[in-house]
C-alpha cells in the first residue's frame, strides 16, 4: 500500500486504523464536510437515520440538517436538486440508495448533468458525486443487485470510478467529491464488510487482515484515472474493478496461476497505459466483470485491447461476465461470475 | 369472492380532442373570463389552503378599457410600465428578424413567443435583478428584460465566432450565468428539480436570492414537474414555478396534459402549495402574482405555482406548421387578446402615452434589431465558413480533457488534412 505512505507524508492523512468500506466511505465524507462548507450529503434515508447501509451515520448530527438530510423518493429529484444546488455553488453529494433505483434519474444524469459543462461553454458545472451502492452477491433478487456501470461509459461528460477496498473507497471519493465534473461513485456493497473470494458458502471475511482496511483517519486522495496493479504477475492480464477484483485474485491464487491483476478503480477516465503495459508483457488478457456481457463495459476493454494490443496478444481477450438475464433471485450462485467461470476461462487463455 | 357478471357494458377509451381543427370556426365563448379585479389577494402569509379559489378562476387586472383594477393592481410608476411595453415590443421585434433570419438559411432555427411576451417580460421585471431563472426555451423575455445584449443572442443563434457558447448549443438555447439566466436544456421540465435546488442552496446558505422556473403546461406531464413540487414543498424551497399554459404543446391540445380534467394550478392544491391562475397575457397581473410570489418566497413562506393562461399565437418553432393541426382562426379570437396592446391601451388610458409614441417606438425596436443583426452577422451565420475552431468541440465535455478525448481529437483533426480541409477553405 504504497500510496498510504505517500500521502500520509503529507501530514494531512493522519492515524491509520482499521476499517470497513462503510466506514471508510462516512469517514470519506465527514472529511470533506470538514474542509469544505460547500459540501452537502443527500438521499432517501441518509439523514437522522444514516442510511440503509449506515454510510451517513452520524454525519447529520456532525453537521446539521441543512448539511445532511432525508430527500423525498424520486431519484430524479434527488439529481435534479443536486444539479441546481452545483449550479448555486455547492458541492452535492447524493446517494441513490441502490443502482437498482438510478434509473428515473438517468435524463437529470445523462442529459444534464453530464452536459451541463459543454453545453454552457462551462458557465455551469454539475460536481456532484452520485453515491450509490452496486452489485449482487447479496440475495438482492433484480432490484438490488444490478451493476449498470456500462450505461454510464457510454455516456459523455461523467466519470466512473469503482472502489475495491476501503483505503481506495477513501481516497476516491475524496477525489471524486473534489473534482468538478459529475462522478458515478458506484460501492460494491458485497464487499462493504469484507473481501469476497468467490466461494458464497464459506465463511465471510471482514477487513480486518487486508491490507486495503488501513484506513487514514484524514484527508487523501487517490487520483481518479490510476488503476491499481493488486497483484503483479506473468502468465495473463485480468482487468476487473469492485468485488470481482477478489473473486479474480483468489482465483488464480487457488489455480497457482501467476497473472497480473489490474484494479482499474476508474473507468471513465481509463488508465490505458497500465492495461497496456501489463498486456504487451503478459501477452494474454482477460476481462472480468459482473454486469451483464452484451454491449457491457468488458466489450469496450476487450476492444481497446485488440487495438492496442494486438500484436502482442497470444490468445484472443477473454471476457467473463454476468449473463444477459435480469439478476435472479434463488439463482444468484449460478448468474454470478464466481471462481468456476473464471477458472475455465482462465484454462481456455492459457491452453496453448 | 363474487361471480364474473356477465352482460357488462363495453369500457370506452377516451382520447381527448380539441374543439377546433384547421377549416372550423372558431368560438371561444366557453372559454371563462372573470371581470378584471373580481379576485381577492391574499396575504402573502396566508394559508394556502385558504384560497384555493385562486387556481380555478383568472387574476386580471387590466379591464377591457385599458384601466388597471381591482387587489391585484402593482400600481407600477409609469417609467416602469413603459419599460415593460419597450421589451415586449422590442422581443417580438426580435422575434420576428430571427423567425425570418431562419428562413433566409442564416440559421438552422428559431422559436418565437409571440402572444406570450408578457409571461417572461412582466415577471422579470417583478423579481430582483440576482433572482436565478431557470427558462424553458420561450422565455427570450428575461435576458431582454435584463438588458442582455441583442448581439450577444444573435450571435448564439447564428452559433458564429461570437457566440459565447462557442457554437456548442442549438440556437436559442441560452445561458448566461451573469444575468442569472441557466443554461436552457430543450430536454423538457428538466429546469424545474433544478430550480428547487438551486433555491434549497439558497436557502441553505441563508441567502435572500429566490429562484424562478418556467414550463409549458404540456410538460407538466413530465416526472420532474412533480418531483420539482414535491421536493420544493418538502423544504419550502423559495422557488416560483411558472407553467405557461398556450394552449399547445407542438400539435397537442392542453387537454393531453390533463386541461380537461382541472387547471393547472390545481396541480397545487394535492401539493399544499399556493396556486395562482391568472391572465398571461395582461402584463400587470404577470407581475403582481409575481411580486406576490416573491414575497412567500422570500419571507420563508415557500414555493408557489402560478398558471399562466395565455395563447402561442404562432408556431412552435421554425420546424412547426400550426395550420396543419389547428383552426387558423384561433389566434385572432382569443378572448384575453394580444399582451402588448393590452398594456398599450393602458398607458394611454392613464395618459402616459400615444399612438405617435408607440408607432414610433416599433420603428425604434425594429431599427435597433435590424442594427444588432448587421453587427452579429459580422461574425457570421450558421453553414457559411468555420466560426470555433475545429478543435474545441472536444473543450468542455470535462474540465481536463482525458487522454480517450485527445486522441479523437487528434482523429478528427487527421480527417481534416485528409481531407484537403474544406471548413477551412471555406471560412
Amino acid at each position: 500500500m504504497s500510496d498510504v505512505i505517500e500521502t500520509a507524508a503529507t501530514g494531512e492523512a493522519g492515524e491509520t486504523v482499521r476499517m470497513n468500506m462503510i466506514q471508510a466511505i462516512n469517514s470519506a465524507m465527514a472529511v470533506m464536510m470538514e474542509r469544505d462548507p460547500n459540501v452537502i450529503v443527500m438521499g432517501e434515508d441518509v439523514g437522522y437515520f444514516g442510511g440503509v447501509f449506515r454510510a451517513t451515520a452520524g454525519l447529520q448530527e456532525k453537521f446539521g440538517k441543512t448539511r445532511v438530510f432525508d430527500t423525498p423518493i424520486t431519484e430524479c429529484g434527488i439529481i435534479g436538486v443536486a444539479i441546481g444546488m452545483g449550479a448555486y455553488g455547492l458541492r452535492p453529494v447524493p446517494e441513490i440508495q441502490f443502482a437498482d433505483y438510478i434509473y428515473p434519474a438517468l435524463d437529470q444524469l445523462v442529459s444534464e448533468a453530464a452536459r451541463l459543462r459543454y453545453r454552457s461553454a462551462g458557465q455551469f458545472t454539475a460536481p456532484l458525486t452520485v453515491r450509490s451502492p452496486f452489485g449482487g452477491g447479496i440475495f438482492g433478487g433484480q432490484t438490488h443487485s444490478q451493476s449498470p456501470e456500462g450505461i454510464f461509459t457510454h455516456v459523455s461528460g461523467v466519470k466512473t470510478v469503482i472502489p475495491s477496498t476501503p483505503y481506495d473507497a477513501k481516497g476516491l471519493l475524496i477525489a471524486s467529491i473534489e473534482d468538478n465534473d459529475p462522478v458515478i461513485f458506484f460501492e460494491p456493497k458485497r464487499i462493504y464488510n469484507g473481501p469476497f473470494n468467490g466461494h458464497w458458502d464459506r465463511p465471510a471475511e471482514n477487513w480486518s487482515k487486508h491490507p486495503g482496511g488501513a484506513v487514514p483517519e484524514g484527508y487523501y486522495r487517490i487520483e481518479l484515472g490510476k488503476a491499481a496493479i493488486v497483484r503483479p504477475g506473468n502468465a495473463l492480464t485480468i482487468l476487473a474493478y469492485g468485488t470481482m477484483v477478489h473473486v479474480a485474485k483468489a482465483t488464480v491464487e487457488e489455480m497457482g496461476i501467476d497473472a497480473e491483476i489490474i484494479d482499474l478503480r476508474t473507468l471513465v477516465p481509463l488508465d490505458i497505459e497500465t492495461i497496456e503495459e501489463s498486456v504487451k508483457k503478459t501477452g494474454r488478457c482477460m476481462v472480468v466483470h459482473e454486469a451483464t456481457r452484451t454491449g457491457g463495459f468488458g466489450a469496450e476493454l476487450s476492444a481497446l485491447v485488440q487495438e492496442r494490443c494486438f500484436y502482442h496478444l497470444e490468445a484472443p481477450v477473454e471476457r467473463v461476465t454476468g449473463f444477459d438475464t435480469p439478476y435472479p433471485h434463488s439463482l444468484e450462485w449460478a448468474y454470478f461470475p464466481g471462481p468456476v467461470r473464471i477458472g475455465q476461462a482462465l484454462k481456455k487463455l492459457l491452453k496453448d | 369472492m363474487a361471480d364474473v357478471p356477465r352482460n357488462l357494458p363495453p369500457l370506452s377509451l377516451h382520447v381527448p380532442e380539441p374543439k377546433f381543427r384547421p377549416g372550423d370556426a372558431v368560438d371561444f365563448a366557453a372559454v371563462e373570463v372573470p371581470p378584471a379585479g373580481a379576485q381577492p389577494r391574499p396575504d402573502t402569509a396566508a394559508d394556502p389552503a385558504s384560497f384555493h379559489d385562486l387556481s380555478y378562476t383568472l387574476v386580471r387586472v387590466l379591464d377591457d378599457e385599458g384601466n388597471a383594477v381591482g387587489p391585484w393592481n402593482p400600481r407600477l410608476d409609469p417609467d416602469t410600465l413603459r419599460t415593460m411595453l419597450r421589451d415586449m415590443a422590442l422581443v417580438r421585434a426580435f422575434d420576428e428578424r430571427m423567425f425570418r433570419a431562419q428562413r433566409q438559411g442564416k440559421t438552422s432555427f428559431y422559436m418565437k413567443c409571440t402572444g406570450e411576451e408578457a409571461v417572461a417580460i412582466a415577471a422579470t421585471h417583478a423579481l430582483s435583478r440576482d433572482d436565478m431563472c431557470f427558462p424553458s426555451y420561450r422565455q427570450q423575455g428575461i435576458l431582454i428584460a435584463r438588458n442582455y445584449s441583442l448581439v450577444q443572442m444573435m450571435n448564439q443563434i447564428y452559433s458564429n465566432s461570437g457566440d459565447v457558447l462557442q457554437g456548442k448549443q442549438l440556437p436559442i438555447m441560452y445561458s448566461s450565468r451573469d444575468d442569472g439566466f441557466f443554461s436552457i436544456s430543450g430536454n423538457l421540465t428538466t429546469q424545474y428539480p433544478q430550480a428547487v435546488g438551486w433555491a434549497m442552496a439558497s436557502a441553505a446558505k441563508g441567502d435572500t436570492r429566490i429562484a424562478a422556473t418556467w414550463c409549458g403546461e404540456g410538460s407538466t406531464a413530465e416526472g420532474d414537474f412533480h418531483s420539482a413540487m414535491t421536493f420544493a414543498t418538502v423544504y419550502k424551497a423559495p422557488v416560483i414555478f411558472n407553467v405557461v399554459n398556450n394552449q399547445w404543446a407542438i400539435s397537442s391540445f392542453s387537454g393531453f396534459a390533463g386541461a380537461e380534467a382541472t387547471t393547472f394550478s390545481a396541480r397545487a392544491i394535492g401539493y399544499g402549495m399556493a396556486g395562482l391562475r391568472i391572465d398571461g397575457n395582461d402584463a400587470l397581473a404577470v407581475y403582481a402574482a409575481t411580486q406576490w410570489a416573491a414575497e412567500r418566497a422570500r419571507t420563508n413562506q415557500g414555493p408557489t405555482l402560478i398558471e399562466h393562461f395565455t395563447y402561442r399565437a404562432e408556431g412552435h418553432s421554425t420546424s412547426d406548421d400550426p395550420t396543419q393541426y389547428r383552426s387558423a382562426g384561433e389566434p385572432s379570437a382569443w378572448p384575453l387578446g394580444d399582451p402588448v396592446a393590452r398594456l398599450k391601451a393602458h398607458l394611454i388610458a392613464i395618459g402616459e402615452w400615444d399612438e405617435e409614441r408607440h408607432a414610433a417606438q416599433d420603428r425604434e425596436v425594429a431599427e435597433l434589431v435590424k442594427a444588432s443583426q448587421k453587427e452579429a452577422e459580422k461574425n457570421g451565420i450558421l453553414g457559411h465558413g468555420l466560426h470555433q475552431p475545429l478543435d474545441s468541440l472536444f473543450d468542455g465535455v470535462f474540465e481536463e480533457m482525458p487522454w480517450h478525448l485527445r486522441e479523437q481529437r487528434q482523429q478528427m483533426l487527421d480527417e481534416e488534412e485528409a481531407s484537403g480541409r474544406p471548413w477551412a477553405r471555406k471560412a
